[in-house]
């Protein structure tokens, strides 16, 4: 059954926590609407495998059909690489969960800060952390967490799915992508 | 400069205004010169002495938060909710919380250090005398405490010496924790000050610790070929009674060693540890034996092996008494910190103790004289060993097929792991008969019992992890260079320049605890490849066990393949936890010696030489402690960046630099008084790498230094590229940014990368004489 908890038990944070993504929809509303959208992919989207190809091989179909930057961490980029994908950049989780948080930041393409940030991959425990971190410091940045696991800190989360629900959710995000 | 009770007696004394007779007066204490080196500027220095260089620092690497809990619980007002850096009642914000936090750890972590320098300094002193000197390594050494000659203005001679430095830390520690109390500091970077100062003063009381133990113990001086033990469970035999000790502090256990030498048991009992204390017990005794990282204390008790129980203290786990009794074993608590709820045996006659413990009248003791423990646990041992005939609670394979039946995969294990292992899936093949996926789970389980009482049909499931890994277990046979202490003035002046000039890469310390992501063998391949690769290789604590435990094709570990000197391509155990003095040491000693910087009570220089020209870096790569983080805030002080693994993203806020701000980069070129700017090097103060590849990546670019000569860079500039190419398939983004002169570039790859540079608009820069000090340039500008 899904549950709205911390997919690791004890990491509660506060009172503030994810609303839950129940309709994959509302995912692929809100990356249609975003206007300055990123995709965070840590190393673990190369070790998640679907019945079709991997989690890192579903961000690169995301991130072109809805145009979004990707920024690998870790040494993912060479998983990106490999499928013939560039990044728009690499750095590790915590450098661009810094760059994020700076409201002044100008992107990696000098145009701007990022309104919508969507994050898989990274350590549940590691992205947990990041993702406090620009809850708490850039209320104007919305996070998404694409994993199947509910991560409190993020502004919308999946609850904590199944493998196969998971895989449904993620392909309807990407049939829905660019239909507003 | 040493400071010193005065004493003065007058028999008879006559003025014009009287006459006295049998006159005794104390002064406390006067300054007595005996090191002609002039003091510096900062000698003692308050809370506030070195807020300056920390701002400095700050304003560079500012702190990047993310809150582990958005909640403050520390007084009657709360709890507060922060979130979004909302204040709570008293005012404070989620940012001053967080860094309130850290400063809490820090002071944990100091005090942990400080308090186990003053026990053991006390014990020392009344077992050796206040006068006995602090030889650390004999003509090898002169500069014998560089970092409490660097933050006291000190130079220690004997025991009594170090009692004025404890002194001023205990004083440090008593204000910085008031610091944290609600409505004192309010500002996060006055807090992080703090934090920084918590961490100098760590490194002062655990420099204490070590020194006054190699002295006193006669440990390892400063000795590159220090003798290689026995690691790893394996090596324990299973058919004589064993003694095992567990913890920081090794005074109980040489009180154990120097009985069982005295009374002819040496060789009849085996002594073994886990932990810190196993460095400091093989330091004195190169029979004794280490069985692993603290991780491993409950898959070791449980294998029913130790006879007796042995408690000092720090990183102990809180269960051990409870886990000894589950396996039918006595244990001795010996510290005031570590009581376990025992009853006080101290006072009792060794016998009668011995005859309670045997007969289970009294399941442990608390003995707080080391020598009646080296008693007591010795005969208890031997009685113990053929009465409890190595009872154990690990099940047999078949009992965890059954057990395993019972799972239901509610993924309640799973949920409490740190490691997010997949437990129901081990479980579910256990209940069909294969146990291959349980004895996988062995490699990356980090010993935290946290999946048992989690199990809602209270399955042992740590138990059936390390039973199906059991062959790894009792394969567990490594060797590992016995912790030698400080690193000798010789090898400072050998490697001196090519550190400074970029031509040894840098200087790697593997240091810390072993809440490692994936295994203790990531510290292992990294050791490995960056002595391959001729970086200094330092290692300390439950790191340099984990670095043991990997051999070779030839069966060889990495002590056993490369040198244990402090140069290019060796691999230097300095000890346990409070030996990590000697790597902050080693860099001082590079200003000192090699550099003829001005030590005394001279924080700043020394910490801008080392951030600005020595290529050191410390990796924690699984940090779990306060002591882990005081010490590296020890380090970030000295500007010598940390970097953790990602469950080190816990510690709350890491200390980032940002590449792209081209600001925040510029140094005085000390020639000349200008400002010029000198690149991102090191990029971050304290930083989480995701992964081993990235970590492996992380170190050889935060071993670049703004002096680096060209062809230093150079080489520091290949061992990035090729790492990056390696691990990440592609050549880093960044490279313009530490390229200055096209004499940076590594010769092999020139062409590739002058495209690069064209492709980025890179422009040549000066190599400056790099300082953030005004105060060091030698020439203003008119």
């Amino acid at each position: 059954m899904a549950t709205a908890e911390p997919w690791q038990t004890a990491e509660v944070p506060g009172p503030k926590k994810a609303l839950v993504v129940t309709k994959p929809e509302v995912v692929a509303a809100m990356i249609n609407r975003a206007k300055r959208p990123i995709l965070i992919v840590g190393h673990k989207a190369a070790e998640t495998t679907f019945e079709e190809g991997k989690l890192v091989d579903y961000t690169i179909e995301l991130a072109k059909k809805a145009k979004i930057p990707i920024v690998a961490t870790a040494h993912t980029v060479k998983e990106f690489l490999k499928r013939e994908y560039k990044p728009a950049s690499w750095m590790p989780a915590v450098d661009i969960g810094n760059r994020l948080s700076d409201p002044t930041w100008c992107g990696l393409d000098g145009k701007g800060q990022y309104d919508l940030a969507l994050v898989t991959g990274l350590p549940y425990y590691m992205e947990w952390t990041i993702l406090s971190g620009l809850k708490n410091s850039i209320p104007s940045l919305k996070t998404i967490t694409l994993d199947n696991v509910y991560q409190p800190n993020a502004s919308w989360s999946f609850p904590n799915i199944s493998r196969k629900d998971w895989t449904r959710d993620l392909k309807i995000i990407l049939e829905k992508i660019g239909t507003e | 400069m040493s400071r010193k009770d005065l004493t003065v007696k007058i028999g008879e004394l006559k003025t014009d205004i009287g006459s006295v007779k049998n006159l005794e007066f104390s002064i406390g204490k006067i300054v007595g010169e005996k090191w002609t080196e002039p003091m510096g500027p900062t000698p003692f220095p308050s809370l506030t002495g070195l807020r300056e260089w920390d701002m400095k620092l700050l304003q560079r690497y500012k702190p990047f938060y993310m809150p582990f809990c958005d909640l403050c619980c520390l007084c009657t007002f709360g709890k507060c909710d922060l979130t979004g850096n909302k204040r709570g009642a008293c005012g404070i914000n989620m940012q001053a919380q967080q860094s309130r936090m850290v400063l809490l750890a820090c002071c944990i972590g100091a005090a942990t250090h400080t308090g186990h320098a003053r026990h053991l300094l006390e014990h020392l002193v009344s077992k050796f005398g206040r006068s006995f000197p602090l030889d650390v390594g004999g003509l090898s050494i002169q500069v014998e405490a560089p970092t409490i000659r660097l933050v006291c203005g000190v130079k220690p001679q004997t025991l009594a010496d170090l009692e004025e430095v404890l002194d001023y830390a205990e004083k440090q520690i008593t204000h910085l924790l008031s610091v944290a109390h609600t409505g004192q500091e309010g500002n996060n970077l006055d807090f992080e000050s703090k934090v920084l100062h918590a961490g100098m003063i760590d490194h002062v009381g655990m420099e204490v610790a070590d020194i006054a133990q190699i002295a006193a113990y006669d440990f390892p001086k400063a000795d590159p070929d220090s003798p290689l033990v026995d690691l790893g469970f394996g090596t324990i035999p299973a058919d004589k009674p064993v003694i095992l000790v567990i913890g920081h502090n090794v005074v109980p256990s040489i009180g154990i060693i120097d009985y069982m030498k005295q009374y002819g048991y040496d060789g009849k009992v085996e002594i073994c540890g886990l932990c810190c204390t196993a460095h400091d017990l093989t330091r004195y005794y190169n029979r004794g034996k280490i069985v692993g990282p603290i991780s491993w204390q409950l898959r070791f008790i449980r294998s029913g092996i130790p006879d007796v129980v042995v408690l000092d203290e720090q990183c102990v786990r809180a269960d051990a008494f409870n886990e000894a009794q589950n396996i039918k074993t006595p244990v001795i608590a010996t510290s005031e910190k570590n009581c376990m709820g025992l009853p006080n045996r101290t006072n009792d006659p060794a016998d009668a103790t011995v005859e309670e413990l045997v007969t289970g009248k009294i399941p442990g003791a608390l003995i707080l004289d080391p020598d009646k423990v080296g008693e007591v646990t010795t005969k208890l041992a031997l009685k113990v060993a053929p009465l409890r005939k190595k009872f154990k609670v690990l099940p047999n394979t078949s009992e965890i097929i059954e057990k395993a039946k019972e799972c239901t995969q509610c993924n309640s294990c799973r949920r409490a792991c740190p490691q997010d292992s997949r437990i129901p899936k081990a479980m579910k093949e256990a209940a069909e008969g294969n146990l291959e996926k349980l004895a996988d789970l062995y490699d990356s389980c980090v010993g935290c019992g946290r999946c048992e009482p989690a199990c809602p049909v209270g399955l042992k499931i740590h138990s059936y992890i390390v039973k199906a890994g059991e062959k790894k277990l009792t394969e567990e046979t490594y060797k590992i260079r016995v912790g030698r202490g400080a690193i000798q003035d010789i090898e400072i002046r050998n490697v001196g320049s090519p550190i400074v000039l970029g031509e040894i890469p840098g200087v790697v310390g593997f240091v810390g605890c072993a809440n490692y992501p994936k295994g203790g063998i990531d510290v292992a391949d990294m050791c490995r490849e960056f002595a391959k690769r001729r970086y200094i290789v330092v290692t300390s604590g439950c790191a340099a066990m984990s670095a043991a435990m990997y051999k070779d094709e030839d069966g060889k570990t990495p002590y056993e393949a490369y040198t244990g000197e402090f140069a290019a391509g060796g691999i230097v155990n300095v000890g346990s936890c409070v030996a990590n003095a000697h790597i902050a040491g080693a860099a001082i000693k590079i200003a000192n010696i090699f550099a003829k910087r001005p030590l005394r009570g001279n924080y700043e220089e020394i910490a801008d030489y080392i951030l600005n020209r020595v290529g050191a870096v410390g990796v924690a790569w699984g940090a779990y402690s306060q002591k882990a983080a005081a010490i590296a805030a020890g380090f970030w002080r000295l500007g010598i960046p940390v970097i953790v693994g990602p469950h080190g993203t816990k510690y709350r806020r890491m200390l980032l630099g940002r590449a792209d701000h081209q600001e925040d980069w510029c140094v005085y070129d000390a020639r000349t008084g200008e400002e010029a700017y000198a690149g991102p090097a090191p990029e971050h103060l304290f930083c989480a790498a995701e992964t081993k590849e990235e970590a492996m990546v992380m170190i050889a670019k935060l071993c670049m230094r703004p002096n680096d000569t060209s062809k230093g860079r150079a080489i520091k500039l290949t061992h990035y590229l090729d790492l990056h190419r390696r691990l990440y398939g592609t050549m880093p983004e960044d490279i313009h940014l530490f390229v200055r002169t096209i004499s940076d570039i590594p010769i092999t790859m020139k062409d590739e990368i002058i495209k690069i540079l064209e492709d980025k608009n890179w422009n040549e820069t000066v190599i400056p004489d790099p300082t953030l000090l005004p105060r060091m340039v030698r020439k203003r500008k008119e």
